[in-house]
Parts: C-alpha cells; structure tokens; sequence
C-alpha cells in the first residue's frame, strides 16, 4: 500500500515545491496549499472507507529497506489508532490554512510551505514504525512549527518559539538515547541491529534498563503533552503562535505525545509502564486540577484554552495509563475530541481577534449581540470542552473516568473534579466574552462563508463524535485489546505471585 | 405504538434542529408556531399511547441505535416507557405544550425569538429523553441537557451581567450534583459492567445486601445528583437567581419539570434507596429541612417571583418526604398537582409583571394594580391550591397523603411535625402575596385585556389545579385510590397510620392552612401600616446561604487559582530564568577560567618556550671561530668519552 508514503510525500513535495519555485503569487499559493492539504484529506478518507475494522492490527504496512547496514527501514503501519490520527490531521491542516486564508499578510509561500513540511512530519510521526524513521519525522514537525511560531506569532513569539524548541528538543534527545540503548541491547541479545518496532517489541530487559528506557521515551512525550511540571513551553506557544500554529500544536503536536505514549511506551515496556502507571496517573490527576484552576485566572483567551488543553490532556494521560478497555478507547477518543473542540475555539479566538483586536477578556464583553453566529459557535464548542453529553469530549471523558475508576475511584472522584472545574472556568470565560453589554458601539460583521465553512465542519465532526462515536470506536477496538495484551502478559508473572483473589 | 417512541422527544428536536439551521429565513410568529406545533405532537404521541392502553399494558420499548460500542459494553438510544416515565412524559409534554402557547404572546415583543424557541424545545427533548431514558447514560444525557437549557434561558436576556451570572450559578451548582451522580453511575457500571436502568436494579437488589456499604454509597451519590438538580438543601442557591428567566421558563423549568428530576430519579432509582435505609431516611430529612427553609424564605420575599422560587423549593421538599417515606406514588402525586399550580402561579405572575411594566417588587404592584380579572381569579386558585386549601384543591390531596404517610416513617411524628409547620408557612407566605398584590389595589380604570394564547393555558391550568388530586383520595375515605392502585405495579403502597390517627392529622393541616390564611391577613395589615418580621434580612437572603459559600468556597477556590497563577509564574519562569542564567554564568565562567586561563596560558607558554629556545639557539650561531673551535672540542671530547666508556 504506496498510499501511506503519498500521505507523507505528498504535503512534502508541495511545501518543497511552494519554497522551491516560490515566485507564486498569493492567492496561488493559498489555492495550491489547500488543493494538496484537500487532497490528502481524500486520501485518508477514501483509507478510511476501505479500511476494515475487524482486520488484525495492521491495515496497511509499507516495508523498504533505508540503511540495510544500521538495520534502518522505510516502515510506515497504519492500524485503527493511527488511522484516526491520520483522518484528524488530514482535517485539521486544510482547516489550518483556511483560517490563515486573511490573517496571514506576508511571506505567504514560506508560511504554506513550512504548513505542509509540519503535516509531512505528522504524518510521519502516526505511520512511522522503524524508530529512527519515527525521530526524523519527529524532529522533522519540530523545526517548521519553531518558524511558524517565530515567524508569524505575536508579541513575544522569539521567546515562546524558544521555550517551545527547547523543551521538546531536550525531551526528544533523551529519546534518542533511549532508542539507540534499546537498539544495543536488542542486537547484543539476537544478533540483530534493527530499528524495527515489532522486532524491538520482543526484547527482553531487566527491570532497572527497562525503567530508564522507559523513561527516556516517557520524558519525550511528556513534553509533548504536555505533564504538569514540564507544560510551561505551552500557554507561551499556543498563545503567541499564529492561529493555524495554535490549530496545528494543540489539535495534533499535543496528540503526538500522546500517540508515543499508547504506540511505544506502553508496548515496547510493559513492565516498566505498570510500575510507573500510579506515577504518570498522579501527574495526569495534578494536570486536570491544576490546568482546570490556572486557566480560571487567565485574562488572555488564547491563554486560558491552552491551560484547559493541560487540563484536558491530563485526562488522556489518566485513561492511558488506566490501562483497561474503557479508559484506553477513552482516551483516544479524547484525543480526537480535544483535537477538533479545542482547535474550533482557537479558530474562534483568531476570528474574534481579527474583528475586535485584542485576545484580552476583560476588554470584551457582550459580543454575542453584535455576532449571534459566532457566539453560538463558541457556545457549541465551549460546551464540548465542558464535557456536554451528546458532543465529543463527553464520550471520550466519560469512558476515562469509568476505566479510571475501576483502578481507583479517588483518581475518578478527582478527575470528575476537574470537569466541574471545567465548567467554571469555561462558563466564566464565555461570560465575559460574549454576554453582558457591549462595551463599545463598533459594528462587527458576523461569520461570513469561509468562516461559517470552517466551524460549521468542526461542528458537524464534534456532534458526529457526540451523538454516534460507535465508527470510530470499532477501529480502536484492536489497537487497545493489544495494549491491554501487552499489560495482561506482564501481568501474568505478578498475578501468580501474589495469588490476588476477586 | 413502540415504534413511535421516539417521537415524544424527537420532534421537539428536529424544531430545535430546524430552528438552529433555518430559523433565519423563519418569521419571528412562524418561529413560535414551529416550536409548538413540536411540543403538541409530542403531547399527541403521550395522548395516543394514553388512548391505545399504554396505562394498562406492558411497558413500551424502542431502541434506536448503538450509542457507545467499547468491548462487551454497547449503551444504546433507547427509550422505555413505563407508568412512570408515562406520568411524567404527560406532564413535562403537557404543560410544555401550555407554556410554548403563552410563550407565543408572551415573547412576541423580544426580538430573539430564534434563541428562545431553540432553547425552549432542546430542553423539552432534554426532559422527555431523561424520563424515557432506559438506561443511566442516556439519562445522564438528558440530565446535561436540561441544565444547559437552563442555563441559556436563566441567561436569556443576558445583557444584563446580573442574569447571565445567574445562568451560570444555576449550571455550576447544579453540576456540583451532577458531579456527584456521575460518580454514581461509575460505582454502577464498575460492579455490574452495564448501565442499563432494569438490569442494574435487577442485579443491585439480588446481589446487594440491606445497608451494605456500596448500597448506602450508591444510594447517596444519586441523592447528591437528585438534590442538585430538585435545588434541595444544601444545593438550593441557584434557584431563587433562576428568576432572572423569562416567566413561561421559570414556570416550565424552574417550578413545573426540570426542578422534580430529582424526584423522578429517586423514584426511578428506588430499589437502591430501599437497599440503603439511612440514605433514604436522609432523603426525607432533606426534604422536611427544605419545607420549612423555603417556607420561611418565601415568607420574607418582597420580590413576586422569588416568592414562587422559594416556595417550589418548600414544595419539592413534600416530594423528597415522601420519597423517604416510600410513598413514591405520592410523590408523584404531589409532583403532578405542583406543575399544576406552580406553573399556574408563574404564569399568572408572569402576565402582572409584564401588564404592570416590568415591576418585581409585591408592595408596589399592589398599589399599581393593572390586574386584568382573570388573572386575579386564576391567581387565586394556584394559592389555594398551594396552600392545601381542603376538599376543592388539588394541592390539598396530595399535600395530605404526603403528610399521612410521614407519619408512619421512622422519626415519623417529628417529620410531620416540621411539615405540617410547612403547611401553615405555605400558606401564610402565599396568602401574604394575594392580599398584596391583589386586595391592596386602588382598582384602576383601565383592566388591561390579555390575548387568547394567554387566556387558555392559565384557564386549563387553574381547571387542573382545581380537579387534578381527585384521583387519589385521603385515606379512610369512602372514595377511590385510583392513583396509587394504578401505580402497584411500580412501587409498592405506602404505609398508613392507623385510621384514627390518619383522620386526626388530616383535620389538624386542613386546619393549619385555614389559620395561615388568617395570619396571612394580619401579616399584610402589619407590614402596610410600616411594621415587618424579625429576622427579616436573613430569610429574605435565603438563611446567608450565598454570603457563606461565598466566603467558604467560591474565595478560596479563586484565591488558589491566584495564587498557583503567581507560583507557576514565579517558579516555572523563575527556574527557567535562573538556568539560563546559570548556562549564561558557566559560559563566561568557562571563558575567563578555561579559555583564558588554562588554554589560552598554555599556549602562551609554550610559545614562551619556543621564543625561549629560539633565542638561546640563535645565540649559538654568532660566527666567532673561537666559540666554533670550542664547542667542536667539547663535543669531540664528549663523544670520546662516550666511546671510551
């Protein structure tokens, strides 16, 4: 199946294409972007339409030999998991670019082209299955969205494109390490030098490596997520990036994280993973309350959505590391949901930035009369993140918290917490925004047609996941049976041991 | 008939769909029609299962689809209808029915019609999907809707911060419940991997034991959700703020449907509550503790509609007795004839407020006294009914039976006592209210005219208020027991004191409210000639209640948001600072010791010796034969030396 490099080599010839030529004019650059970024988006769909739920594991697989001598492959995998990774990015790069469409006044062809070259990495990133290859592109996302931020963001965007490249490189070297350690150990043991992931899977590890390994990797995604002590690279990035930087780091950077975490983390060390699992879910459970209680004191709106995306990913962490059914399909569900709500409200910010000219909540105020439209719109989607039943997050939440419970009903009870806390600062937010009086006597247009297109495909997506998430639950079904496999064998040595009875 | 189920609260749905997408090509008058032309399908579909023997048959059921689908576990959109989910279908599409007709005149002045009839019609498919949910997730769905209604049309005229903020009490409070019931339905699904309503009950009682722990814990986080929602003691505070809604919605939300959710899940829910005994005792103290709190509150109000908020929490608070008490028909009872007259009271209030400019405040609309007749008259019978006034009124079946049957509960005699002194409060603080508003009027010259859609609702709903308890008659009467011989199959009946007891008590609180009439009466000559209550300022506040969670919880929360605000600020950028200070330092540091010091002096000093050498080498090379001569000779002699050696 050549498809699933198109996916990758497709955004990333167009972005080399774009800088290359680059004497395009800009209404023709923004047409070429968004005809490639909309033609990969068909792509994933017409993948989606032929993938079989019911297959085993992997739907498709891509397998070249790279550098044979180092036991480096080409090996790209998509299984349910990645699939609907795959689907969201594809989604939300074309979105990406629309809401660019005005707001973005200089070096059009550069800002498009750095656009594709961060989809070819994230792209990369969900199909990747050798871990050299998967580093590549994971640095490969990493330095278009340093310019994107530095380039086109706000006030303080060389301060926050700095934070934002440190943290995630100081993480993602750490990984290195991890995979080079694992690579040694995994030859010394077989006599085979690969990179490849369901070789590497097989490894046998003592407790004390496995633990460090592990944790190189965990530390790489915990950046990226971001966990509670490392997240301060965010609320600086996501707030003065640019709105489709914004889209692109909270809607699929953060997922990544995430993504490592189910797709690495867990599988290549299970044992590590169970004996870290209380750690992580304490980390996931101070994250929710502490996103939930700093994004209640933000006056920058871009800034508060970013601490509840702390919030809210401390929910995936939790389901992941729950480690049963429910809470993996919830978290990943969760991230789907996160990934559209949160990147409609960040569309929505950018909007309202456009019009009104400021981010700040106490300078707006009763904006719902002279925008009705956009008002709704941001009423849908704050409800969402608030985990209104019927819209995406609930779904994905709700299953969290009844895994979570069934490993500790004092993390449910504090996770539940954070969804009243959600709820607090999210009402409070969309209080000062929109109702009240209007403070000035502007007239504001409401949402023309680009815009009303680009939330009115959020919103259909965030009911779809609300009201009918079955589809999208039956392709999760395999990949989280085979994590939870990978618990239950290293579980088994245990359970004898201590003979616990139900 | 089961193939219609879906119905009910499908077609207020698709309104509210076709009202989100279309309403801007809609006129503002089509708007209303559209929406009620919804809420009376959905009335004729609870008619038609009425009249095709759904009250006698089976329960209906249709599952429409597989919501959630996560391993064995597949939760559905399924709908059940049974007794007593089709008493409360009946009301909630009833009396929405009423309140979409007197929306139509009421609201034909506001020019955001689109948003009301949107809100007005999610939130009657909200309330009919969580009564005819069958199972927990669905009902937690349409739990969640309804407070989101609720909070868009507390908030509905949300120009006013005042409003809009209390939109958002409403829903935070309630969600503080809410929090409380999902935690419930984790505990549930965890020990029996379902949430499906029967199968959970089902299994709960075969496998649980009488006041085992997880009853008891089950039981109180479902009553956490129920006393959110139901505004009991101590979630109670959103309500009174409630009233910054539009009148048709206080009295269809806030006093008819939404506010007895509470009940309707306890009742819903009560083999668990009757696995948990002192959870359910508890639910009865709740309730008696609630009577007379809002009763007093209600007594202190000055504000018409404020009255009637406090007064639906007195009421909801009979609902909860009797649920204690295990007379769930009775709560039920109570539950319906409260629609009646509650939602009556508000309409009617509604009309005085709007007829007389917008003015709250009882003293001064009853010197304005633009009362239109039929509105004092239906007033009038709501109050009557409220108050429990004995043999015409609904109310004061319903009110009696709840009462007659606490007296048998544990602590029975002391409970009755509490609510029999709601009874005379009731009837004093609403009575207090009709002599206000209505006797004190200078009779004006113009009675204002009221339209038809607004005349037939108050006249149904004062009928109903009227002959709606006949249906159930005290105890010890030679009359029938219609309702709660209809709802055996449901609940079991509840338990009676003896018959000479039953008569005595049914004699003393129709006496109670008589008296408060009376009482009411020298209340209102007091308070005219300038006197007023004791303590006055902590009823009319509602006991501090708000003052206290002010000070106890809603300022400490905010301050430990600052203060982790100031700490991440300080901490995270500040060890952030302080490295880059410190890669900074041991840059120059390595500089000025390494690069200077220990480099940069040793390559000096290796050119000093090279400089050196050279110097020293040069020299030797200075042409003087002699120094030639000599250095041959040494060397010659050196290497003999050697040789020799």
């Amino acid at each position: 199946m050549y498809w699933l490099s198109v996916l990758i080599f497709l955004p990333l010839s167009g972005a080399l294409i774009i800088a290359l030529t680059g004497r395009f004019s800009v209404i023709c650059v923004r047409w070429l972007a968004l005809a490639i970024t909309v033609t990969e988006l068909l792509i994933a769909l017409s993948l989606w339409w032929i993938a079989d739920s019911d297959s085993n594991g992997y739907m498709h697989i891509v397998q070249v030999p790279w550098i044979p001598i180092m036991g480096i492959q080409f090996l790209l995998g998509m299984d349910g998991l990645s699939l609907l990774l795959v689907l969201l990015t594809a989604l939300l790069v074309p979105i990406a670019i629309l809401v660019s469409w005005n707001s973005i006044r200089h070096n059009w062809s550069t800002f498009a082209a750095l656009l594709l070259a961060t989809q070819a990495g994230i792209m990369g990133v969900f199909l990747a299955l050798d871990l050299i290859l998967f580093y590549v592109f994971w640095e490969l996302m990493l330095v278009p969205m340093y310019f994107l931020i530095g380039l086109w963001g706000h006030e303080r965007r060389l301060y926050a494109a700095y934070k934002f490249f440190l943290f995630t490189v100081t993480g993602s070297l750490l990984m290195l390490v991890a995979i080079l350690g694992l690579y040694f150990i995994h030859g010394e043991q077989t006599g085979i030098y690969t990179f490849n992931y369901f070789e590497l899977l097989h490894t046998n590890l003592s407790g004390n490596t496995e633990m460090w390994l592990m944790l190189g990797f965990f530390v790489a995604f915990a950046v990226k997520i971001p966990l509670f002590p490392i997240h301060s690279w965010l609320p600086d990035a996501h707030t003065e990036a640019p709105t489709a930087g914004s889209i692109i780091l909270a809607g699929l950077l953060l997922k990544t994280g995430a993504y490592g975490l189910l797709r690495f983390c867990l599988p290549l060390f299970p044992g590590a993973s169970v004996d870290f699992a209380p750690f992580a879910m304490g980390l996931g459970v101070i994250g929710i309350l502490y996103g939930a209680l700093l994004a209640l004191v933000q006056e920058d709106m871009k800034r508060l959505i970013a601490y509840s995306s702390i919030s809210h990913l401390g929910f995936v962490v939790f389901g992941i590391y729950a480690w049963n059914q429910e809470g993996l399909h919830g978290a990943m569900l969760l991230m789907l949901a996160h990934g559209v709500t949160t990147s409609a409200l960040f569309a929505i910010v950018g909007m309202l930035e456009e019009r009104i000219g400021t981010r700040s909540l106490p300078r707006m105020g009763g904006l719902l009369s002279p925008m009705p439209r956009l008002g709704a719109m941001l009423l849908l989607f704050t409800l969402s993140a608030m985990g209104m039943p019927g819209l995406a997050n609930f779904v994905g939440e709700f299953l969290v918290l009844a895994g979570v419970y069934q490993v500790s009903a004092g993390l449910a009870i504090a996770g539940a917490i954070g969804i009243v806390a959600s709820a607090i600062y999210l009402l409070w937010m969309y209080q000062r925004a929109m109702l009240g009086e209007v403070s000035s006597d502007h007239v504001w247009s409401d949402l023309d047609h680009r815009e009303t297109l680009i939330l009115g495909l959020l919103a259909i997506t965030v009911l779809w996941l609300g009201l009918y998430p079955a589809p999208f639950l039956d392709y999760l079904q395999i990949p989280a049976t085979v994590i939870i496999e990978s618990n239950t064998a290293t579980l088994a040595g245990t359970e004898d041991a201590f003979r616990r009875s139900d | 008939m089961n193939q219609f189920l879906w119905l009910i609260p499908g077609a207020p749905l698709l309104s509210a769909l076709i009202i989100a997408l279309l309403g801007g090509l809609l006129q503002r008058r089509h708007l209303a029609i559209l929406a009620t032309c919804a809420a009376a399908i959905a009335f004729l579909v609870v008619l038609l299962t009425w009249l095709t023997g759904a009250a006698t048959s089976q329960p209906l059921q249709q599952t429409l689809y597989t919501w959630i689908a996560v391993g064995n576990w597949r939760p559905t959109i399924g709908f059940i209808l049974d007794r007593l989910a089709l008493v409360m279908v009946s009301v909630v599409s009833g009396v929405g029915l009423l309140i979409h007709i007197y929306s139509i005149t009421f609201m034909s002045e506001d020019s955001d019609q689109r948003r009301y009839y949107f809100f007005l019609n999610l939130f009657l498919a909200g309330m009919l999907i969580l009564v005819l949910a069958d199972n927990l997730l669905l009902l937690y769905l349409g739990w969640e809707l309804v407070g989101l209604c609720s909070f868009a049309l507390i908030g509905f005229w949300y120009r006013e911060p005042m409003r809009a903020s209390a939109g958002r009490k409403a829903f935070i409070t309630t969600r503080i419940g809410d929090m409380s019931l999902a935690i419930g339905i984790f505990l549930l699904y965890n020990q029996f991997n379902d949430l499906s309503l029967s199968y959970l009950l089902e299994n709960a009682t075969a496998q649980w034991e009488t006041s085992s722990q997880l009853a008891t814990l089950t039981a109180l986080l479902i009553l956490g959700g129920a006393i959110g929602k139901s505004a009991q003691l101590p979630l109670q505070v959103w309500l009174p703020d409630a009233m910054a809604g539009p009148s048709p919605v206080s009295a269809l939300i806030h006093a008819a449907t939404m506010v007895t959710a509470g009940v309707y899940l306890i009742a819903r829910t009560y083999p668990l509550f009757e696995l948990a005994p002192h959870v359910q005792w508890s639910v009865a103290a709740i309730g008696t503790l609630t009577i007379v709190y809002g009763a007093s509150a209600a007594l202190a109000q000055n504000d018409f509609k404020r009255v009637l908020a406090y007064s639906t929490i007195s009421q909801v608070g009979y609902m909860f007795l009797a649920l204690g008490c295990g007379a769930y028909a009775l709560a039920l009872f109570h539950l319906v004839t409260h629609a009646f007259f509650k939602s009556l009271l508000f309409l009617v209030a509604g009309t005085v407020i709007h007829t007389n400019g917008n003015e709250h405040n009882i003293h001064n609309l009853g010197k304005l006294g633009n009362h239109p007749p039929l509105v004092h008259w239906t007033f009038l019978i709501g109050a009557a009914s409220l108050a429990g006034f004995p043999l015409i009124t609904a109310g004061f079946y319903s009110k009696e039976a709840i009462l007659t049957a606490s007296w048998s509960a544990p602590a029975g005699p002391l409970l009755w006592t509490f609510a029999a002194f709601g009874v005379l409060l009731t009837s004093v603080y609403i009575f207090r209210v009709y002599f206000l508003v209505f006797q004190g009027s200078r009779s004006s010259a113009s009675k204002p005219s009221i339209s038809s859609s607004m005349t037939w609702p108050l006249l149904i709903l004062a009928l109903l208020s009227l002959i709606g308890g006949l249906v159930e008659f005290p105890v010890g009467w030679p009359a029938s027991h219609q309702w709660s011989a209809w709802l055996e199959d449901e609940f079991r009946l509840a338990v009676h004191p003896p018959l000479g007891i039953a008569y005595s008590l049914q004699f003393i609180t129709s006496l109670l409210s008589l008296i408060g009439i009376g009482l009411a009466l020298v209340l209102v000559r007091r308070e005219q000639a300038g006197h007023s209550l004791t303590k006055i300022i902590f009823l009319r506040t509602g006991w501090g209640f708000d003052a206290l969670y002010q000070t106890m919880l809603i300022h400490p929360y905010f301050s430990l948001a600052r203060f982790l605000k100031a700490t991440d600020a300080l901490l995270v950028e500040g060890i952030l600072h302080k490295m880059t200070q410190a890669c900074l330092s041991l840059a120059s540091a390595c500089r000025s010791s390494v690069e200077h010091g220990v480099l940069d002096k040793s390559i000096n000093g290796l050119l000093a010796g090279f400089r050196f050498g050279y110097a020293r080498l040069s020299a030797t090379q200075n042409g003087l034969l002699s120094r030639y001569a000599l250095m041959i000779s040494t060397g010659a002699v050196f290497l003999l030396s050697y040789w020799l050696w």
